[in-house]
């Protein structure tokens, strides 16, 4: 079956007075806005969309969604991003009308199924998680640091003392953190891995002093190892002051298994469109709710929901919230989700998703580690880190075993990340994937290793089965075009023209 | 590699040439290399002040971005306008049309820290081959 | 436990291959004393148990096509046509992830290039992001591009803009050495010029409009730009999208960045969201934007592609030198954006700005013939407009909400000093009946 290879734009496919929607004639108030609207304040440039009918569009978009792959159609072991299965009662529920019309400034005693998910949902991640109370607001797990970064600071602000100035972050960390940090004035400072690729107790110890403002830890680590010391790096953190922060993106093997509450975190986001099953959408929206401790509570983003004796209601934030960080409540259809999954769930359920996402990496690297050099030692969590070093004699990096997957149906791993391993290629089955389809692509990747070996130009210039090979990321940022606007000023109109 | 004499070079992989007070800066052809292809060059102020060893330009690749020191302190007079709409001279010619930036020295003696282009030829045949 | 793949057979035979005798030996590295937290949970349910729950808790909301509602302030009823639905539907935009590898992610790619020049058509500026989250975050990173690219330290905001715009910024900006400052507005509900000039001085980074503003009027912006860039500072302009097929938009009003609330371009309100903050700013600024921006290009063959550009101003290159630490946007909020767009078209963006307009002008001159209301018929808006009572307000909502009708939003609990004031809000959901009917309904109060 063939998909459409044509890629012109819906602009380019423009008819002058065809058009798609329907809608009303009438007009109700015998004003004309034209006359009734003074001049100055109406627009005067015409609007420069494309005029098409409601096949064309349909077929125009339908046609686009072919170019792509996604969970339902690819396995994507994609690592740290926990590409698993996301069920479709969970996008029944979420878009039931019920939900989708319900204005976010309507009364409280209007929306109380609504409120019941949100308060549910709460009560479900405080368990699994081990904090005390969560804000769901924010909209995305960069978000969420965001706001934790802002707790740290209000709440190191409340206490008076030394001036904290510092935020460490393992230098394995996702690029959200350091980001994270910055952005409020932290200098942030890499602690080092051990060899082990662990946090590097000794380098920890030397840059731990009264500055310190916060730690920010993934765990298990972006190289898929629970730090065993986590206890002990808690204890130290908070012997200086400084509060702990979760970066929950890495939390899918840690359910009903350990809690980063009671490792020693006052600050915590997950991911709901990571571990709780919530669709990424090619590239959003996820929510990414924040969790504390008791002494942080105060500080938290209002409103919150509140169960009382006359049913749910929003509960003014505290004097010493660190204020609003979204518009309403969140993403609230995200966390619809995420409820409906964690009812599939259940206490039961938790557990055997953990188990499975990590008895999954586990067969993965074993299959693969005769093969590929892994990384790291003994057995890894839900995800596991390949270096393609040893294939640098033939040229190949680890991009190019990445785009050389998608020839044989699979979504490339993570690649080039974390950056403390040379060629790193970063895999994370999840729990939802079959046997059969690790061994499909286990075999995939044996051969590219075998190709690498005995036709290295084949995987350096992969993927060849696909509409486009390799578009030049060079030339698109060099001489950026970045709408239709900007084609016709650079007279790029047609397809071929593109120089 | 191609590391001029006349030149004098950082461990960061800046080279720096003085005439009179004033002296240009670039990056040398082993960094180009490393960089790969630069896709954009964020160019310093005039009348910026700039100190050794302190970031005074980024040099962006595609998939990561440079920091570039001032090989000597100073204050910036002029930099390299025609990098905005062709990045690729640093590419092409890291020591003649792609200079990134030129500078008044505030400490001359500074340039006595800097390694002649044999001693950079060492360091660069030391620096991990990817 | 569904969703699992895994046999009892299959696990055992997996866990020999691993070479460890039970599970637990996998997870040896965690402490003795994190392992099995007591978690208390309800039991699993089943899906029809999930769906008859999720029916239930549905059944305890009045959504506003069961009630009458006139609820705006920020989140819009609008008629989505189905096709939005259909395509945002398609699972291989819905499941899929951020498009880095570009070859597998073309349809991405391109829908996102399409959404970002629909918003440049839109908003009459150059560069648009592929999403932001909303439209009160996007203005603070807006905000933040204002201070840093001038380097100076103060932001001036209308106090127009919307309450929750404004205390996001405010959080966004708290405890860094930035400060950000109001300017009022007049009895009609306009910014006030006189304070917005004498607040305009040498320390002023960037400032905020929003039109129409938070009272739902179209603010005059006349000769506000020049004084602005005279002045070295960047504007920044907040547009309810759908109003800019009628009226003037941000880059004829001569905005730097125009930044805000996408949700009326065909998303639900959905209690608060997921919603989708647009960011478009002039050329100048195209290096400062936060987020994903599709481009372009060609591929090794020649033939035309597109992928994310520009990355390395992001954070998963810059690390602690972005810009912003955005990852995650609102993509498939942007492509239901991007569907709707193209949907309307040329004609029916304009013919669906002046329906709302129309039918919001209609209720105003029947409001205005009540005696216990008062409008101001002079305004301009657009389909939203204030209504003073001569009631206590709780009482009026507390009525009408008997009879199925969200009458609006109380402007005192966002301003103390607009006692009794409310905001109506009318969209081409309304029809003349259902306006007929709020006015009977009012007048009765």
């Amino acid at each position: 079956m063939l998909i459409s290879q044509d890629d012109r734009l819906s602009f380019e496919k423009s008819k002058p007075g065809r058009r798609a929607v329907s809608l009303p004639r009438e007009r109700f108030s015998g004003e004309d806005s034209l006359k009734s609207i003074p001049k100055s304040l109406l627009r005067q440039t015409p609007i420069g969309f494309p005029e098409l009918s409601e096949l064309d569009i349909v077929r125009h978009f339908i046609n686009l969604s072919r170019k792509n792959f996604s969970v339902d159609t690819h396995f994507y072991p994609l690592g740290s991003c926990t590409m698993k299965y996301n069920p479709k009662v969970n996008e029944w529920a979420a878009r039931q009308e019920k939900f989708t019309a319900l204005h976010p400034l309507q009364a409280e005693a209007t929306a109380q199924g609504m409120f019941q998910i949100l308060w549910e949902l709460e009560e479900s991640l405080k368990e699994i998680s081990g904090m005390d109370r969560f804000t769901l607001q924010p909209a995305a797990g960069a978000h969420g640091e965001l706001t934790g970064m802002m707790l740290v600071r209000a709440y190191h602000a409340s206490r008076g003392g030394p001036t904290r100035t510092k935020v460490l972050v393992p230098d394995s960390s996702h690029g959200t953190n350091p980001a994270s940090a910055a952005l409020f004035g932290y200098h942030v400072v890499e602690i080092k891995s051990n060899s082990h690729g662990c946090v590097d107790l000794e380098d920890l110890k030397r840059h731990l002093d009264e500055h310190v403002a916060c730690l920010m830890l993934t765990n298990p680590n972006t190289l898929g190892l629970f730090e065993k010391n986590i206890l002990e790096i808690t204890k130290l953190v908070h012997q200086y002051g400084g509060l702990l922060y979760y970066d929950g993106a890495n939390l899918n093997p840690l359910l009903g298994i350990a809690r980063p509450g009671d490792m020693g975190f006052d600050i915590i986001h997950i991911n709901l469109h990571k571990t709780f099953s919530t669709p990424h959408g090619g590239g959003g929206p996820g929510a990414g709710p924040v969790g504390v401790k008791k002494h942080l509570m105060p500080f938290l983003p209002g409103p919150l929901v509140e169960k009382t004796k006359k049913g749910f209601e929003w509960a003014s934030p505290s004097p010493r919230s660190i204020g609003r960080v979204k518009l309403f409540h969140g993403n609230v259809g995200i966390m619809i989700r995420a409820y409906a999954y964690l009812k599939t769930l259940g206490k039961e359920g938790l557990r055997k998703v953990s188990e499975a996402a990590i008895l999954n990496a586990n067969y993965m690297k074993e299959n693969l580690k005769d093969t590929f050099k892994v990384a790291t030692e003994g057995p890894c969590m839900h995800e596991f880190v390949l270096s393609l070093k040893s294939f640098a004699a033939q040229g190949v990096h680890a991009g190019d075993v990445g785009k050389r997957l998608l020839d044989f149906g699979f979504h490339a791993p993570t690649v080039h990340f974390p950056l403390v391993v040379p060629e790193a290629l970063m895999i994370e089955p999840t729990e939802t994937e079959s046997r059969e389809t690790m061994d499909l692509f286990i075999e995939a990747m044996k051969e590219i290793a075998h190709e690498i070996v005995t036709d290295p130009e084949k995987v350096k210039s992969a993927p060849h089965t696909l509409l486009v090979r390799r578009p030049d990321d060079v030339l698109a940022a060099r001489k950026p075009i970045l709408s239709y606007r900007d084609q016709i000023r650079e007279k790029v109109l047609l397809a071929e023209a593109v120089v | 590699m191609d590391f001029p004499e006349n030149l004098r070079y950082t461990k960061t992989h800046e080279w720096i040439t003085v005439g009179g007070t004033k002296a240009k800066v670039g990056v040398t052809e082993y960094a180009q290399k490393e960089i790969s292809d630069v896709v954009f060059v964020e160019l310093p102020k005039q009348g910026q002040a700039v100190q050794q060893a302190k970031m005074a330009a980024v040099v962006e690749s595609v998939k990561a971005a440079f920091d570039i020191y001032a090989p000597v302190s100073g204050k910036i007079t002029d930099a390299n306008k025609a990098l905005e709409s062709n990045p690729a001279l640093i590419n092409q010619s890291p020591y003649t049309e792609g200079w990134i930036f030129e500078l008044e020295l505030s400490n001359p003696a500074e340039m006595n820290t800097l390694m002649t282009a044999a001693q950079y030829h060492e360091v660069v045949q030391q620096a991990p081959k990817h | 436990m569904p969703y699992l793949s895994l046999t009892e057979e299959e696990k055992k035979a997996m866990l020999g291959q691993v070479g460890v005798r039970s599970f637990d030996d996998l997870i040896m590295d965690i402490p003795a004393s994190l392992r099995d937290p007591k978690i208390n949970l309800p039991s699993s349910l089943s899906e029809p148990e999930v769906q008859d729950l999720i029916s239930k808790l549905g059944r305890r909301n009045t959504t506003t096509r069961d009630a009458l509602s006139f609820l705006g302030a920020g989140s819009y009823e609008h008629f989505i046509p189905a096709a939005v639905f259909e395509i945002i539907g398609r699972q291989e935009f819905l499941t899929a992830y951020t498009p880095y590898q570009s070859e597998a992610s073309q349809g991405t790619l391109q829908a996102i290039y399409e959404y970002q020049s629909l918003m440049t058509e839109l908003t009459g500026l150059d560069v648009s992001n592929a999403s932001h989250y909303d439209g009160a975050t996007s203005l603070a990173e807006a905000a933040l591009v204002t201070l840093r690219h001038t380097d100076r330290p103060k932001l001036l905001v209308a106090r127009s803009v919307h309450p929750h715009y404004r205390e996001t910024i405010r959080t966004y900006l708290a405890g860094t050495p930035y400060k950000v400052e109001e300017f009022g507005f007049d009895e009609k509900g306009n910014f006030d010029r006189e304070e917005f000039f004498a607040k305009l001085n040498a320390d002023v980074a960037g400032v905020i409009f929003q039109t129409p503003n938070f009272f739902g009027n179209i603010e005059d912006l006349e000769g506000v730009s020049e004084k602005i860039r005279a002045n070295g500072s960047l504007m920044i302009l907040t547009a309810n999208p759908l109003s800019l097929g009628l009226l003037k938009s941000p880059g004829e009003w001569g905005a730097d960045i125009a930044a805000g609330e996408g949700q009326p371009l065909g998303l639900p309100m959905e209690f608060g969201g997921p919603y989708l903050g647009y960011f478009v700013t002039s050329k100048a600024l195209m290096r400062r934007i936060p987020g994903r921006l599709a481009g372009l290009t060609q591929d090794a063959d020649g033939k035309r592609a597109f992928c994310l550009t520009l990355q390395a101003r992001e954070q998963h290159i810059r690390r602690e030198r972005a810009g912003s630490n955005i990852c995650s946007n609102q993509a498939l909020c942007a492509l239901a954006a991007c569907v709707y767009m193209t949907l309307l078209g040329k004609n029916g963006i304009r013919e669906i700005a002046e329906i709302n307009w129309d039918r919001a002008t209609y209720l105003r001159q029947n409001i205005a013939k009540l005696k216990n209301f008062e409008v101001d018929s002079t305004q301009s808006i657009f389909n939203e407009f204030r209504v003073k009572s001569n009631k206590p307000f709780a009482k009026i909502e507390e009525k009408l909400m008997a009879q199925g009708i969200f009458p609006g939003v109380a402007l005192e609990r966002f301003y103390p000093e607009l006692k009794d004031q409310f905001l109506v809000c009318v969209t081409e959901t309304k029809s003349r009946e259902n306006l007929d009917w709020f006015v009977e309904a009012l007048a009765k109060c």
